[in-house]
């Protein structure tokens, strides 16, 4: 028999902070910039300088952490982690170590429909490096190139239990995260530029083992994609190297986007030795349970309970509440759909249906998409008064959608507003009954599929435009 | 106060396989003489630092800052950039508006 | 008396007065720095035109009949581990020979606000990590008292340039002595304040938890002037202390009566030469004729400063140094093959071997597996080291010490033996543990050498130690003597 193994996997969650001014100088946070423009002498590491803690960074911190059910330490500070690499001026990184400003949290993920809880270790906050750029790959450049406009920015991580027990759970506990910091306004969270970065811990162990089996770390899955991709990938690995009688070594590994393998980063260097200690320059923080309490207060609504609310108030199916509510910037465009018009599921239906698929055929994101609420209630209202059908409606909707124009001015435009004269359409019931009359025959030997094709050949003539609730009414009547 | 000794003690604390790694870990590069040279005197200073074993501190906080200081901030404000060529001003290498290192591995 | 051995005081009067010219003053100073600093050797850079320019718009605005401030065209010498902007700062290192500072330190802009006259960057230990100045990376600063003798150090250069009237103020750094033992040294009043109580900002960092910037002057008078001019709250400096100083010329009374003196036991044992004893005890006996009052007191966790410092400097340091690695600054050593080869190579050639050794030691100290045994132990006897001093100070306004076991010694007598060296530190190192201030004043003389009294004093008690220093001055010569340069 194969033996069964069960994956366990943990995740590391770096997110950086859209604060104005980095975490210890009033350099700005801004993404992109000529290089070297965004730096000042102390997020350079010059000699001399000294941190101050920007308070914005630990209050967006503090806010994460309640979000996701953390308990705030009263007493925090800061630390030195000591190692040595080019895009760190300082060559060490000021981070925390034993006392992070907040620990056991945990969220909710649900995947078909089941609901699990996720434990989240510690949130901490620590300062950003700067950038590497290689003329050619990192291994086959001659030189390298530093940009230190990153370097001092924000970087709050949020690390996870190893509750996860799928790469599809790691995913849909990544998407949680990602859903809940947008919610809460406090990182761009963008993946392709870096604002949002994860780690992973994977191992394997027999099923129904306690003790946990050797992790491998792996690094540089740059989407939700690429990081599903790539722990389902290290867990086969892992699996064949256990089942061939091998042993998986602790390591860090890189996973490959276009070879769609995870490689060892194995180097000459040391093992690690980061030789923390509590940083001099930066003062202990006691954080005020008032503060707390405030920051407590002016929290959001959460994915979660957004979702509730949808099912309950508007009826929507948990499947799509969950849809709607993963992304803030899509839940709010659906409310502003509801109150343009006031009929949710059909909204939803829309939103989740036609607009989700036309955004992913474009790649583009629902901020960036040029149809906008009142539109979309215009056409919806337009498909009640029975002005266009609901197939027109479609060709209408992706037209709103590639040129942001208005429904009725499309259905004007193109001359596809529905025909319910029935004095129009008599005629071309007529017609079709009398161009086939073997058809009318079987409906009436009692063939009900007869009538769907008749209906099929009204639409025909009228290229869609006419009523099919009305086509179905006179056909039926005419062949009495 | 104690008059210092710096005798030689019996007790090596600190070898020289130690000592090559504390060398990587600070990135300093040592050949053999000054191996020896820094295995002799750490492990003497390192003798001597062994006197704060007498002290039994099981019950004291230790003291990582001497003044009662909490919670120092500042606001969230962008200040002026530095020009870059000020930043590049000191690089000992560069390349158009980049620092620029050895490869990395 | 030349213009270059006034005190500053003396010197904004005249000023005033207008019996003199800012660039008089500073042309009497560059004289004596031409005449005598190629036996002194104190400064790494001098600046005389911009010093002089600086000097005549002070002449400019006492013409325009606008106030000037205190220290207003008065010469001031900068230790060389001060960033000052546009102005080479070496920390007397071949790995930061070349780094011109694209900023000032916080002191810096201050004494520009107030019209002070930089005129150089004085010699150091490489990174303030020495107590002589030997371990310059460019070369040893004399004594001016006797010129085979050290000045001490880290500050020696400053001292130095103090006592042989290459400037009239000078700033230093204080980490475990640096300025209260060359200011000792070299017969000149030097004070290592509070934690806190000045801006550390543009201080290269040895020892962050340590470090201090402090003023070097001929009189008690000079000290608290610089001071009142460096100290105050820096929102760029987190360890800065919030609360706004006092105006220390206010402490410059001239009586002393109903002052409790402690005299710490422990640093009056067998390790401090007798003659020193002996200065010290005479120089309390003139405290308590002018009316204090002097009783022993103990410290009993002193012997444990010097383990404890030699293991929380230096891991500090470990990890302030690892910045030099010649990728944003400073040197590079050529012929890299990559990335750590090239660290290793610009860290090994562009440190000395003083501040190699720190970093080795400082990095063991903090490594996996030690940190509790070495750097956690040493925090945790820091805490009683404090606590000696809190307790003292519950009796006791202020304490009295020597400055260092021995008056200067030679240049060379303790290259050999890194223990040996940190030794001459053992009576000032416990004070930056605990954080509180300590003044160094010329107290006498053994065989034509200075010996400095050291007085210590409760957080933020600076103006207390300058009064008993400006007392006792007026009722001692000692700081009036001069070495003798011919
Ligand atoms: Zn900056």
């Amino acid at each position: 028999m194969v033996p069964e193994y069960e994956t366990v996997i943990g995740l590391e969650v770096h997110v950086e902070l859209k604060t104005n001014s980095k975490i210890f100088c009033n350099s700005t946070t801004a993404f992109g910039g000529e290089p070297n423009t965004h730096v000042c002498p102390v997020c350079l590491g010059l000699p001399g300088v000294l941190p101050v803690v920007n308070r914005k960074a630990l209050e967006y911190t503090i806010r994460t952490a309640l979000a996701l059910n953390c308990e705030i330490a009263g007493f925090s500070k800061f630390d030195r982690k000591n190692y040595y690499y080019p895009d760190m001026p300082k060559n060490y990184q000021i981070s925390q170590y034993d006392l992070p400003f907040a620990q056991k949290g945990h969220l909710n993920i649900e995947l078909n429909g089941n609901i699990r809880r996720i434990g989240i270790t510690r949130v901490h906050l620590e300062e950003d490096t700067g950038k590497l750029v290689h003329p050619a790959t990192i291994t086959t450049s001659p030189y390298s190139l530093v940009d230190y406009n990153r370097a001092g920015v924000p970087l709050m991580e949020i690390v996870s239990e190893p509750d996860l027990r799928s790469p599809e759970e790691a995913r849909a506990y990544l998407e949680k995260l990602k859903a809940i910091i947008s919610y809460l306004d406090v990182s761009d969270c963008k993946m392709e530029e870096g604002s949002l970065r994860c780690d992973a811990n994977v191992s394997v162990r027999l099923q129904g083992k306690e003790e946990y089996g050797t992790k491998t770390e792996i690094k540089n899955m740059n989407s939700f994609k690429s990081l599903q991709r790539a722990l389902a990938y290290e867990v086969e690995r892992q699996i064949e190297v256990l089942g061939n009688g091998g042993r998986v070594i602790q390591e860090t590994r890189a996973w490959d986007e276009g070879k769609g393998i995870t490689l060892s980063m194995r180097s000459k260097e040391e093992a690690h030795d980061y030789r923390y200690f509590p940083e001099p320059d930066l003062v202990p923080l006691v954080i005020d349970r008032q503060w707390v309490e405030e920051i407590r207060a002016s929290l959001p609504e959460l994915p979660d309970a957004r979702k509730t609310r949808y099912q309950r108030d508007y009826g929507l199916s948990a499947y799509d509440a969950a849809r709607l509510a993963a992304e803030l910037e899509l839940a709010e465009f659906f409310e502003a759909c509801v109150k343009c018009y006031p009929q949710p599921k059909m909204v939803s239906n829309w939103i989740n249906g036609e607009l989700s698929r036309l955004l992913n055929l474009h790649n583009i994101n629902i901020n960036a998409c040029p149809l906008t609420p009142p539109q979309l209630g215009a056409l919806l209202e337009l498909i009640e008064k029975g002005t266009i059908s609901g197939k027109i409606a479609k060709t209408v909707f992706e037209e709103m959608f590639n040129k942001g124009k208005d429904p009725a001015q499309i259905i004007q435009e193109k001359g596809l507003i529905q025909i319910s004269d029935e004095d129009a359409l008599i005629k071309i019931v007529n017609e079709v009954i009398t161009q086939n009359q073997k058809v009318v025959d079987d409906y009436r030997a009692g063939k009900d599929r007869a009538l769907a094709f008749l209906v099929g050949q009204v639409m025909k003539v009228t290229r869609g435009k006419a009523n099919p609730e009305l086509v179905n009414r006179l056909l039926k009547e005419k062949m009495q | 106060m104690d008059t210092m000794t710096t005798k030689e003690t019996k007790k090596q604390v600190i070898t020289t396989s130690q000592v090559e790694h504390v060398a990587l870990l600070a990135r300093l590069e040592l050949n053999e003489a000054e191996k020896d040279i820094y295995v002799n005197q750490l492990n003497n200073i390192l003798a001597y630092m062994q006197m704060l074993n007498e002290l039994n501190t099981e019950n004291v906080t230790p003291t990582a800052h001497v003044l009662p200081l909490y919670n120092v901030f500042r606001q969230d404000e962008v200040g002026r950039h530095m020009p870059v060529e000020k930043v590049l001003a000191n690089a000992p290498e560069k390349e158009e508006q980049f620092f620029k290192v050895p490869r990395i591995v | 008396m030349e213009l270059y051995y006034y005190p500053a005081h003396q010197l904004h009067q005249m000023l005033v007065k207008k019996e003199i010219k800012a660039e008089e003053i500073c042309l009497s100073v560059l004289n004596r720095v031409s005449q005598v600093e190629d036996k002194i050797k104190a400064f790494i850079t001098l600046t005389h035109e911009q010093a002089l320019a600086q000097a005549k718009k002070v002449d400019e605005k006492i013409a325009r009949k606008e106030k000037i401030s205190p220290l207003a065209g008065i010469p001031i010498a900068i230790k060389d581990n001060i960033c000052t902007e546009g102005l080479r700062t070496t920390c007397a290192s071949h790995i930061l020979e070349n780094f011109i500072p694209p900023y000032n330190a916080t002191v810096i802009n201050l004494l520009n606000q107030a019209d002070a006259v930089i005129i150089g960057k004085t010699n150091l230990d490489e990174f303030a990590m020495g107590s002589s100045t030997e371990n310059s990376a460019f070369f040893t600063t004399a004594n001016p008292w006797d010129l085979a003798r050290v000045p001490g150090g880290s500050s020696g250069g400053s001292a130095a340039a103090v006592a042989a009237g290459e400037t009239i103020l000078a700033l230093g750094s204080d980490t475990g002595g640096s300025i209260r033992q060359p200011a000792a040294f070299c017969g000149v009043l030097g004070l290592k304040p509070t934690y806190g109580l000045v801006s550390r900002f543009g201080l290269v960092a040895f020892a962050s938890s340590l470090d201090q910037i402090g003023p070097f002057a001929r009189n008690a008078e000079d000290l608290a002037w610089l001071l009142n001019v460096i100290s105050g709250h820096d929102p760029l400096d987190s360890t800065s202390r919030v609360e706004a100083p006092p105006d220390y010329t206010g402490f410059l009374v001239d009586h002393v009566r109903g002052l409790r003196i402690g005299v710490p036991r422990e640093y009056m044992l067998e390790g401090i030469d007798v003659q020193v004893k002996q200065v010290i005890n005479q120089a309390l006996a003139k405290l308590t004729a002018l009316g204090a009052t002097a009783e022993e007191v103990s410290l009993p966790h002193s012997k444990y400063a010097l383990p404890t410092y030699y293991l929380i400097a230096p891991a500090e340091a470990s990890s302030n140094l690892a910045r030099y690695d010649g990728v944003r600054y400073g040197f590079r050593a050529g012929n890299a093959v990559d990335m750590i080869d090239m660290f290793k190579k610009t860290r090994s050639q562009g440190f000395g071997e003083e501040v190699k050794r720190r970093i080795m030691l400082g990095t063991y100290a903090l490594s996996a597996g030690y940190y509790d045994a070495y750097y956690l132990k040493a925090l945790k006897v820091r805490t009683l080291i404090k606590q000696d001093f809190e307790k003292a100070f519950s009796s006791f306004d202020v304490l009295v010490s020597p400055v260092t076991p021995t008056p200067a010694f030679k240049k060379g007598e303790k290259t050999g033996d890194p223990l040996q060296m940190y030794m001459s530190d053992i009576c000032t190192l416990a004070i930056n543990l605990a954080g509180i201030p300590g003044i160094a004043i010329p107290a006498g003389f053994i065989n034509g050498l200075p010996v400095g009294m050291q007085l210590l004093g409760k957080p933020f008690s600076e103006g207390i130690l300058l009064q008993v220093a400006h007392i006792f001055e007026q009722n001692t010569d000692f700081h009036l003597k001069k070495p003798d340069l011919k």
